[in-house]
């Protein structure tokens, strides 16, 4: 059988190499981006000198004829689903007999004046990284639209090459809408911290030509103020890059509609990644996630349909991370931005301002429902394994050491956690042990 | 960069420049008590001959011409007393003791040299101590100390960037290597008096590696990732490495050429030890200033993380007073040098003659010494090893190691991460693990038996050859030459008989491995950059599998540049003899999606 893959991000190769794993069908990966699978998460320590591009191919260009795996570097142009062809740009076709769309996410846009002009462009693409490689020299300041994860990066890469910035934050506070708000305040003040010009509650009017077609500022809605600069980041999300695909077919909404078991409306054509929208996703998802975890879950549980094992794709407890400039974020299971009634939390911050851990259970059993971890790292299976058994709030305070990630010598907090749940409910209980590699060992087995 | 930076940078270059060019401010004149040797008969002969040549009291302006005059006496007098030899030695003395032998020759070249300075530097010492070495610790410090300002946290900004740490392109880093093993090789034949033998055998030993990787391990088609952009290379790296390469070659075999160098850090060695300083005295000293300078910065860039702070505490603490201090002490007190935490087969002359015969007869503490080093052989390692991992003694005892972590840092990123590069590590440690056996099995019968011929080899020849090939070309002149060119471990990783034997230890009996943190990884690539041993981090990361790596030398800078805290160091028995087998990523499977499979 012979498969292909429209995209060589982390869906489409995960799904590639678990067909791989498991069948010995033809397999063809296409992309227009990059020639070989690269971590589109890297792009940023690229930019700031942390990485070349070779370092963040997470394998070594021999890997792909190894196993088998055809890349082919070109644009797709079309899909005839009827003669299951495509249409690359080179003119030339290609056939299939099962096909995986994982073309991944573009920048959104929102129709502001001068969104096309030269010097404004989001970042989600090597192409973007190389735009804004090309147009950084001699940058006196740079704005960035959205206060996403991409735009905070963004931030922190100019700011890495002394480039002032200027954020534009529709929120109240930096991400409010998924954090809560002591975390979303705290990290709020650390971008100030690193010198940024955070603008929150403000939305961007229009960028302004400098008459030549290239972007020399922006005005913001709410004051008329205008920035001068000479580049515009549009971080304010992504959304799929399905468009080459709009006017066939293959039911479209958002992205690309798939079943449980992530195939389309037309027999053999499958999509996964940034690009599906789920169209009965589980309680509590939303049915797109542009997230590198799922997108590489959604990988592996194609590779087992399309090799004959019918598994409907279950992407498990939440779970995310991310590094805003210097604070590390791991969150496991449901910490909401606006919680639901029956939630409630034991919230914990360091003095400094950089570490933070917040503990979210259910109010009326007691039942661990979530973590959300600021500067602090936490082992996910032990939080795993809590939150899908339904550990109590005591239980789990009383262990918490088990959960600790952090390297050695570190401080642990759990006494301090553990000390505010005593003084908050006035309740008796004590740690159990400190942090073992053993116990730990121990308690997942059980 | 900071202003108080810049000023910093100027003065510690300015420091360097003034040190290399002291070695050109003085001049020499050969005097009677200046002229080195060991016996009167040898004095006599070479005075007969100075005066010959007309040399005595005669002034150079400069140490080549000084060196290359003295070399002539002492041909001349090596002549004229093996034409006396002929016709009989003088009664009770040894036929060696009464000829004029090379290695003498080189001794008394040196020794002459050092004391032959009459110029600025030997007019200056204590002026020019204080300046060069205050300056350049001045310097180095104001580029430092501005770091603690910055916000805590990893600051890896523009090391691709940088023309001194952005590492070389694969061609240039090619002719590198190929230039020094080639120049290496041929002044081996030379160091080993026109004896090609051994020279040869070396070269047929790293054929057979490379057509062993190359074509056993199937490596020759796998293109390895460029070494550095396509078009780009570290011209300030490239420059320095060769300032590095040059700096070992004077220090192990052209030591008569910095001997003004030595001659300032005399005041320094008498205070401690009450002797004139010897070229290894000189570089003790050099190294525990640049351990301690830049183990600063290394604490000043991770504050934030206390398993680098307290390892580069550690670290600047054992080469200060185990490595320096201790042994220049236990020379005042009449006692052996020794470092009590260099261990055989990296201490490599631990069981050569001179040391055990040392040791055995320099009362109770000798014997202690000899006591101690093998305990920590036969113990230590395999005990520690057991429980911490290797990381014990590499990254917060080892000189080597200490070194790499602090003024090798800023190279960590340079070791080659590709497959063909591990197949090579592997042939090579193991490889010079083996030569160290059999050149110390070799060296002990000799000792025992009095029998130096073993089949074709000859033991002195042999562990003479070891000296020139692994302790000096391989761990001095590329092992710290190449921080720029190839990374900051090169030797700990390609040639350290002792990480070789931690390492068996580590892969197979012991508590230590870097665990994952389930599903988390994003594939980056941070921790496979900055992992100074070359070994693919993120390849075990990204499929969440414990790692477990003989060559590990558990730094935690993988755990340290981890973005999404995936990475963690952990000692822990339940599952020691099958730790790396688990792999924890999310799995999905036919009932369920599942984080252990």
């Amino acid at each position: 059988m012979n498969v292909v893959i429209i995209g060589n991000g982390i869906s489409g190769v995960t799904a590639a190499r678990f067909i791989r794993k498991l069948s010995d069908h033809q397999i063809t990966i296409i992309s227009s981006e990059t020639a070989h699978f690269y971590s589109r998460t890297a792009l940023m320590y690229i930019y700031m000198g942390h990485m070349r591009y070779e370092d963040t191919k997470p394998y070594e260009d021999w890997f792909w004829d190894k196993n088998r795996i055809n890349l082919v570097y070109a644009h797709v142009e079309k899909v005839h689903f009827n003669e299951k062809k495509l249409i690359l740009s080179s003119g030339n076709d290609m056939n299939y007999d099962k096909l995986i769309i994982a073309t991944g996410s573009k920048s959104n846009k929102f129709g502001w004046p001068g969104q096309d002009l030269e010097g404004v462009r989001g970042l989600y693409s090597k192409q973007d990284l190389d735009y804004m490689e090309a147009h950084s020299k001699g940058l006196k300041r740079a704005v960035i639209v959205g206060g996403g994860l991409i735009g905070i990066e963004m931030a922190e890469m100019f700011a890495s090459r002394n480039i002032p910035v200027t954020m534009l934050v529709r929120e109240q506070n930096y991400w409010d809408n998924v954090l809560p708000p002591e975390e979303s305040k705290m990290i709020s003040k650390h971008i100030l911290d690193h010198h940024i010009d955070l603008r929150l509650g403000v939305n961007l009017e229009s960028i302004k030509d400098n008459g030549n077609g290239v972007a020399c500022g922006v005005k913001i809605k709410e004051t008329g103020e205008e920035i001068p600069c000479q580049y515009v980041g549009l971080t304010a999300g992504v959304s799929p890059s399905i468009d080459f695909l709009k006017d066939s077919e293959l039911n479209t909404n958002r992205g690309v509609i798939v079943n449980e078991y992530l195939a389309t409306n037309i027999p053999d054509v499958y999509a996964i990644g940034d690009c599906s929208e789920h169209s009965n996703p589980a309680p509590g998802r939303r049915p797109i996630e542009a997230i590198w975890y799922t997108g590489r879950m959604m990988g592996e549980t194609l590779a087992h349909n399309i090799c004959g094992n019918k598994i409907p794709y279950n992407p498990g407890i939440w779970f995310n991370s991310a590094k805003f400039f210097d604070i590390e974020y791991q969150v496991y299971g449901d910490v909401l931005a606006k919680p639901p009634e029956n939630h409630a939390s034991l919230f914990w911050m360091h003095e400094d301002g950089t570490k933070s851990i917040r503990i979210v259970y259910d109010k009326n059993s007691e039942e661990i429902i979530g973590f959300n971890l600021f500067g602090i790292r936490y082992r996910h299976e032990v939080c795993e394994k809590w939150i899908r058994e339904k550990t109590l709030l005591s239980d789990v305070l009383q262990n918490l050491s088990l959960a600790n990630f952090d390297p050695e010598f570190y401080d642990a907090y759990e006494k301090e956690v553990l000390a505010l749940y005593k003084k908050q409910t006035g309740k008796q209980i004590e740690l159990r042990g400190k942090r073992n590699f053993n116990r730990v060992l121990k308690f997942l087995k059980n | 960069m900071h202003i108080l930076q810049k000023i910093g940078l100027a003065i510690l270059i300015a420091a360097i420049g003034l040190f290399i060019l002291s070695l050109g401010l003085n001049s020499y004149q050969l005097q009677e008590e200046t002229l080195y040797t060991e016996s009167d008969f040898h004095k006599a002969e070479l005075l007969k001959a100075a005066e010959n040549q007309g040399i005595l009291n005669e002034t150079y302006g400069n140490n080549i011409s000084f060196i290359k005059a003295i070399k002539s006496l002492c041909k001349e007098a090596q002549k004229s007393l093996e034409a006396q030899a002929a016709n009989g030695i003088p009664e009770g003395v040894g036929e060696w003791d009464y000829k004029l032998g090379d290695w003498k020759i080189k001794d008394y070249v040196f020794q002459t040299t050092k004391a032959s300075g009459v110029g600025f530097v030997s007019r200056n010492t204590l002026t020019l101590l204080y300046t060069i070495f205050g300056l350049g610790i001045f310097g180095a410090l104001l580029y430092i100390i501005p770091l603690f300002q910055k916000l805590p946290g990893i600051k890896n900004d523009g090391i691709y960037h940088s023309s001194m740490t952005r590492g070389l392109t694969l061609n240039w880093r090619t002719f590198f290597l190929i230039t020094t093993t080639i120049g290496l090789l041929l002044y081996g034949v030379m160091y080993m008096g026109s004896q090609v033998f051994w020279p040869l055998v070396t070269l047929a030993v790293i054929g057979l590696i490379v057509y062993l990787v190359y074509f056993r391990e199937k490596q020759k088609d796998k293109i390895p990732p460029k070494s550095a952009s396509p078009d780009v290379t570290a011209w300030f790296g490239i420059i320095t490495g060769i300032l590095l390469i040059g700096f070992y070659i004077l220090l192990y075999w052209k030591p008569e050429y910095i001997t003004n160098w030595i001659v300032l850090v005399d005041p320094v060695s008498e205070k401690l030890s009450g002797n004139p300083a010897s070229n290894w005295f000189l570089y003790g000293f050099l190294y525990t200033i640049i351990v301690i300078v830049m183990g600063i910065r290394m604490i000043a860039k991770y504050r934030h993380n206390k398993y680098q702070i307290f390892r580069t505490f550690s670290v600047m603490f054992f080469q200060t007073a185990f490595a320096f201090l201790i042994p220049e002490i236990l020379v005042r007190l009449n006692q052996p040098w020794y470092d009590f935490k260099n261990i055989w087969p990296l201490n490599y002359n631990f069981f050569f003659d001179y040391n055990l015969d040392t040791l055995t007869s320099s009362g109770s503490m000798g014997l202690f010494m000899l006591f101690w080093g093998i305990i920590l052989i036969l113990i230590g390692v395999p005990v520690i090893t057991y429980f911490f991992g290797k990381r014990w003694y590499c990254s917060w005892v080892c000189g080597c190691g200490g070194l790499a972590e602090t003024m090798g840092d800023p190279y960590r990123q340079l070791s080659d991460k590709s497959l063909r590069a591990w197949k090579y590590e592997r042939y090579i440690i193991h490889g010079v693990l083996v030569f160290a056996v059999i050149m110390t099995l070799l060296v002990l019968y000799s000792y025992f038996t009095g029998n130096k011929n073993i089949l074709f080899m000859n033991s002195d020849t042999v562990r003479t050859w070891y000296g020139f090939l692994i302790g000096s070309a391989f761990a001095g002149v590329v092992g710290t030459g190449f921080y720029p060119l190839m990374g900051n471990r090169t030797w700990c990783r390609f040639g350290c008989p002792l990480a070789a034997y931690l390492g068996l230890v580590q892969k197979f009996k012991s508590r230590f491995r870097i665990t994952t943190n389930g599903g988390q990884c994003i594939s980056c690539g941070n921790c496979s950059t900055y992992c100074e041993m070359g070994i693919d981090v993120r390849w075990y990361a990204q499929r969440g599998q414990d790692i477990v790596r003989s060559s590990c030398v558990g730094c935690g800078v993988c755990s340290a540049v981890c973005p999404r805290g995936v990475l963690r160091l952990e000692n822990g028995t339940v599952d020691m003899d099958n730790r790396a087998e688990e792999t924890r990523v999310i799995h999905i499977s036919e009932d369920e999606v599942s984080l252990i499979q």
